[in-house]
């Protein structure tokens, strides 16, 4: 036989989406493989939350009034537990530094030999890693939330677990966008690790992982509320807690989704302009 | 049609040039000096259908660059190119889809998992059949004899066993054009000569165009009866690998043994000696001078055995690649 082989015609290809599909089955494998470190390093990040929690108990033993920033101390230390929650959906570690390492060594090649978009690829990889984070971790999780439960109010009702859960998966996407934008610069700098290192200690204060942005008071939390990084902490915190209702919870996703958008182009934006630089001076 | 076709290909890299030292690094900070380097410079030829050809050249050459031109990687910054009827950096689903490139030294197997799912994910990724795909898998395996392997973790194969998945991954969707950069690199004898077989095979069956890079003579010895000779961005030489010696080899290898234990004396005269082992010797001739060298050394000694040889294939290119970087400084001035 010395006749090329036909392509395959195209009606008999399945749906691109089953393409990113598999790419998260695949890869939800992979990161399964490593399960033991992920359930290990999730005991082990419960160790400064016990140190958190008393240093706090300090501060209200020897504050003035039995709130701070709007905070009591028991909620203080929900709103502590819960942004584990959502930093878990939001943070991507690596993220940002693989992009600029793939980019850096060449490993970037592969989206452009295959069929294959880079970002949705990256998307359908690090939720893989995230359900497989979750599904390792949430045993130990509930568990701490048992031993905790005293500082939370019970259950909220279902439509605020509904926007908290929409709070949490917009959480993803700004905090996927977001590092993706910021890995993308590796197009134009080689090093990217610093601005990494800096935007990620900024984002540990202003995000609101460290306190309720509350706290900060005026201007600084209106401000800080105003930006996207309480996204990736703050904000589903409070959906949970039930402090954000009504008109502000509806004017909140709706800018959270917004962020997201703005993130999403912003990326597509700088691959395909970094993409036209690497083609032209790189490879 | 040509499968691919080349014309006038060329590549200028803008390279910053970096000043010496912590005041010259500052000095860059500041204002930045930029150097033009020409990758590959007026570059044309074609390739047929179900051709081997092998790209052969120094480090530095211009083969990478001008194989990453044809995938599609980077554009050029003058001159066309069409493969498989298309211009490979539009990069274009239908062009990928019909063709693939394996780099020797970089590996697109997911480490921590069996080469079997990294097949299923390029299944998806290439949208191929699952009939087709699975049909696909099991004629590679065969032909590669990998069988059991690809149930185990990548990171536990060996270099060659790796390279062989590697191949196969590519394959899978049945490219109808092979860009090989160094396919062999780091790989034993053993495991060359079975890529070699596999390669060589895989061409035969299926007519696929396959063009490679590769420093080992054995690799493009035992797979491609054209070679594309490229030195400094130009080629320099386009046809068959045993047309090198006629263009390029102005003498032959004269070998001769003497009775006794060492070689007489005087045969300096005739020509460069170039290698001693007992009574035998080696001596390099013009070939123009040949015919007349053997009458005399005929007459004046006594020879027990003597035969004349074309010089080994891998000297014979080092002696191209060395007139290619003559002419490029003799054009630009030697290199700084």
């Amino acid at each position: 036989m010395n006749s090329l082989p036909a392509p395959p015609p195209e009606a008999r290809r399945p749906s691109p989406l089953r393409k990113y599909l598999k790419i998260f089955r695949v890869s939800l494998t992979e990161r399964l493989v490593y399960r033991a470190d992920f359930f290990l390093a999730t005991v082990l990040r419960f160790l400064p939350m016990v140190t958190t929690i008393l240093l706090w108990s300090a501060i209200y033993d020897g504050a003035d009034s039995p709130e701070i920033g709007g905070f009591e101390r028991r909620q203080m230390i929900a709103y502590l537990l819960l942004v584990h929650i959502s930093r878990m959906f939001s943070s991507m570690p690596g993220l940002a530094f693989s992009i600029a390492r793939d980019i850096r060594d060449g490993s970037l090649k592969k989206y452009l030999l295959q069929p294959l978009d880079m970002i949705a690829y990256l998307v359908s990889y690090r939720a893989a890693h995230k359900a497989a984070y979750i599904a390792t971790t949430a045993l130990p999780y509930a568990l701490l939330f048992f031993l905790c439960r005293e500082y939370f109010d019970g259950f909220p009702d279902a439509l605020t677990l509904a926007a908290y859960v929409a709070s949490l998966l917009l959480g993803f996407l700004v905090g996927f966008f977001f590092e993706a934008a910021l890995g993308l610069a590796g197009f134009w700098f080689l090093e990217v690790t610093s601005l990494l290192y800096i935007v990620n200690t900024v984002n540990f204060f202003v995000s609101g992982q460290m306190l309720p942005l509350d706290v900060l008071g005026e201007p600084w939390a209106g401000l800080l509320k105003a930006l996207p990084f309480k996204y990736m902490a703050y904000f589903p915190a409070v959906v949970f807690l039930g402090k954000v209702r009504g008109w502000d919870l509806v004017l909140g996703l709706l800018a959270e989704a917004a962020w997201a958008a703005l993130f999403i182009v912003a990326s597509r934006l700088l691959y395909r302009s970094g993409l036209r630089r690497y083609s032209a001076y790189g490879g | 049609m040509p499968l691919i076709e080349a014309v006038n290909l060329t590549k200028t890299y803008r390279v910053a040039q970096k000043k010496e030292g912590v005041l010259g690094a500052l000095r860059g900070l500041v204002r930045r000096e930029y150097k033009e380097v020409r990758a590959v410079e007026d570059v044309s030829f074609t390739i047929e259908p179900g051709e081997m050809v092998a790209f052969l050249g120094p480090n530095g050459a211009g083969k990478t660059t001008t194989l990453k031109m044809l995938s599609g990687l980077i554009y050029p910054t003058r001159g066309t190119a069409r493969a498989l009827g298309h211009v490979p950096w539009d990069r274009e689903d239908v062009f990928r889809r019909r063709f693939a490139l394996v780099m020797g030294q970089k590996n697109q197997l997911w480490w921590d998992l069996p080469a079997a799912d990294s097949f299923q994910l390029h299944k998806e990724i290439y949208s191929l059949p699952e009939d087709e795909f699975r049909r696909t898998v099991g004629e590679l395996t065969e032909m590669f004899d990998v069988g059991k392997l690809t149930s185990q973790p990548v990171r536990e194969l060996s270099l060659g066993e790796r390279m062989k998945m590697e191949l196969i991954a590519a394959l899978l969707h049945r490219p109808q054009l092979l860009l090989l950069d160094e396919p062999t690199i780091g790989l034993d004898v053993v495991a060359q000569v079975t890529i070699q077989k596999c390669l060589k095979e895989y061409n035969a069956d299926r007519g696929v165009t396959m063009l490679l890079t590769s420093h080992y003579m054995r690799d493009v010895e035992a797979l491609c009866r054209r070679v594309l000779v490229i030195t400094h961005g130009h080629l320099v030489y386009d046809g068959a690998l045993a047309g090198i010696t006629e263009q390029f080899g102005s003498t032959k290898v004269v070998k001769l043994q003497f009775p006794g234990e060492a070689p007489p004396d005087g045969l300096e005269e005739f020509g460069e000696v170039t290698e001693r082992a007992g009574p035998s010797v080696s001596l390099n001739v013009e070939r123009s001078r040949v015919a007349e060298v053997l009458e005399a050394i005929l007459r004046r000694y006594t020879v027990l055995d003597m035969s004349v040889q074309d010089p080994p294939l891998d000297r014979m290119i080092a002696r191209v690649f060395e007139q290619g970087r003559a002419a490029h400084e003799l054009a630009t001035g030697p290199a700084a």
